[in-house]
């Protein structure tokens, strides 16, 4: 699954133990991809491999971080992993849907290459349809997050400290059964799959993710990464954290062309 | 979700999973269907390589390739009928059989410039130059074994891969609207390892390139 890019001479690129793999999941208003994208360009991460996999769309296109002629001729396809050995941070970004089906062997495929790279701990950003928030969520922050027990062990009491809020369980049977509660996280794509999954193989994992709906996601991003920031504290957060984080070039034109002088 | 016109609606999402699918475990009976609905989308790929039979497998002795040309979707396939193709340098030598919901392709090597097909010809006086056809559309979950088993044919080393392929104006994402754009123009993408000069400026971001192309 995983395949290295060819690095002449230098360590061992592809050695990712004790590392934080961060990676986005598909979902509602692609919060989680638009995230990783401020995360990779802003930290200049280095692409160090791709997931040669036949459970995505093929995409392909020129460097999505470019900033200059020079590096903007790089290929890049639809699952490409970076890091950041100085701060111990891998961080794989998934560019196009699932095929229909392939879900679920892609989420073992990568749990179990989560296990053979020895990765310390694994973060999921995600998103979740912000109309299925019931009364009590409507209020206060969008924002929610999950640990595994492994993780919750080594992190719990952090995330009291941020004051920050669990993603709460809802009545697997509402309305006739209001005791037996379930975990429910609509328009997340493979997110909760992910999570049970590393519940059960003991695979440390938190999700991080924003209650949000379709349409220009682009500050949906920015507060999810500002999250994600208060707990791992990759850029010095300053009082307008927003303008710390650098825009890729890729996201130029997210809303269409310029419109054609004629119209007026 | 709530529209304008005051009906409930269920939002579509890029999300890409849908709930019910998640939730459902798969019966035997779903998993029957299932298999049979794959078989139906299995891609086959019959070379007449040698002695003229029909041979699917080539396991035992992928074929040297030194150029292979692909030609995606009907405009470039046919441009290569109608400015490189002939029956006096090129012969035949493969058909890709398949079916999806927008087309189906046979295994008859005679077709109408209208069909949809897929297939390969060898220039006949450098049989390691190859030119593959395709004007019918590779659905998402065929274009990996597309890709996998016509690769797996050929002996990679030494072999060069060129792709054409045509997208609408209309997709193309550029400052200025695309009405003003001269139009047809050509863009290209290449991997580090292509080496020679490329004929046309390299596609900017933020435009990308999708389907078997881009498989």
């Amino acid at each position: 699954m995983f395949v290295p890019c060819e690095r002449g001479g230098d360590s061992d690129s592809s050695d990712f133990k004790g590392f934080t793999l961060l990676m986005p999941a598909v979902s509602v208003g692609n919060v989680g991809q638009l995230a990783i994208d401020l995360v990779i360009s802003t930290l200049g991460m280095t692409k160090v491999g791709y997931f040669y996999t036949d459970c995505l769309v093929p995409m392909v296109g020129n460097n999505p971080y470019a900033t200059a002629e020079e590096n903007s001729m790089e290929l890049s396809i639809n699952a490409e992993v970076y890091s950041l050995p100085s701060k111990q941070l891998v961080v794989l970004q998934i560019r196009s849907p699932f095929i229909k089906n392939k879900y679920r062997p892609f989420c073992q495929t990568l749990l179990s290459w989560v296990k053979s790279s020895k990765c310390a701990r694994v973060v999921v950003l995600s998103s979740s349809h912000a109309y299925q928030r019931d009364d009590e969520q409507l209020l206060g922050t969008p924002l929610r997050y999950l640990l595994t027990p492994d993780l919750e062990k080594a992190v719990g009491g952090l995330m009291q400290d941020l004051n920050w809020k669990e993603m709460e369980k809802v009545a697997a049977y509402p309305g006739i059964n209001d005791t037996e509660k379930v975990l429910h996280i609509p328009g997340g794509g493979i997110t909760k799959l992910l999570f049970t999954e590393s519940c059960s193989k003991g695979i440390p994992m938190a999700v991080l993710l924003k209650f949000c709906s379709e349409g220009d996601n682009i500050p949906d991003a920015f507060a999810l990464v500002n999250y994600l920031n208060e707990w791992l504290q990759l850029i010095k957060s300053e009082v307008n954290a927003s303008s710390q984080w650098k825009i890729p070039s890729s996201w130029r034109l997210l809303f269409g062309n310029g419109l054609p002088p004629a119209l007026f | 979700m709530a529209t304008f016109f005051g009906e409930v609606v269920v939002a579509s999402s890029r999300a890409g999973v849908d709930d019910e699918e998640e939730a459902r475990e798969e019966t035997p009976e779903d998993r029957e269907i299932r298999r049979e609905l794959e078989k139906k989308r299995e891609i086959d790929v019959l070379w007449t390589l040698r002695s003229g039979a029909t041979t699917e497998s080539c396991a035992d002795e992928p074929f040297a390739c030194s150029k292979f040309i692909v030609a995606i979707g009907r405009n470039a396939a046919a441009f290569l009928s109608s400015f490189i193709l002939d029956s006096v340098y090129w012969e035949v030598v493969g058909v890709v059989k398949l079916w999806n919901e927008w087309c189906r392709t046979s295994s008859t090597t005679n077709v109408l410039p209208t069909d949809s097909f897929c297939l390969f010809y060898r220039l006949i006086s450098d049989p390691t130059v190859l030119l593959c056809q395709c004007s019918c559309y590779v659905a998402e979950d065929q274009q990996f074994q597309w890709l996998e088993k016509v690769f797996g044919c050929m002996r990679k080393e030494g072999l060069q891969v060129t792709i054409l392929s045509t997208c609408p104006v209309a997709d193309y994402k550029t400052q200025e609207s695309t009405l003003t754009l001269p139009s047809p123009f050509l863009k290209a993408l290449k991997t580090k390892e292509f080496k020679e000069q490329v004929c046309c400026p390299l596609l900017e971001q933020p435009n990308i390139v999708r389907d078997l192309p881009a498989a």
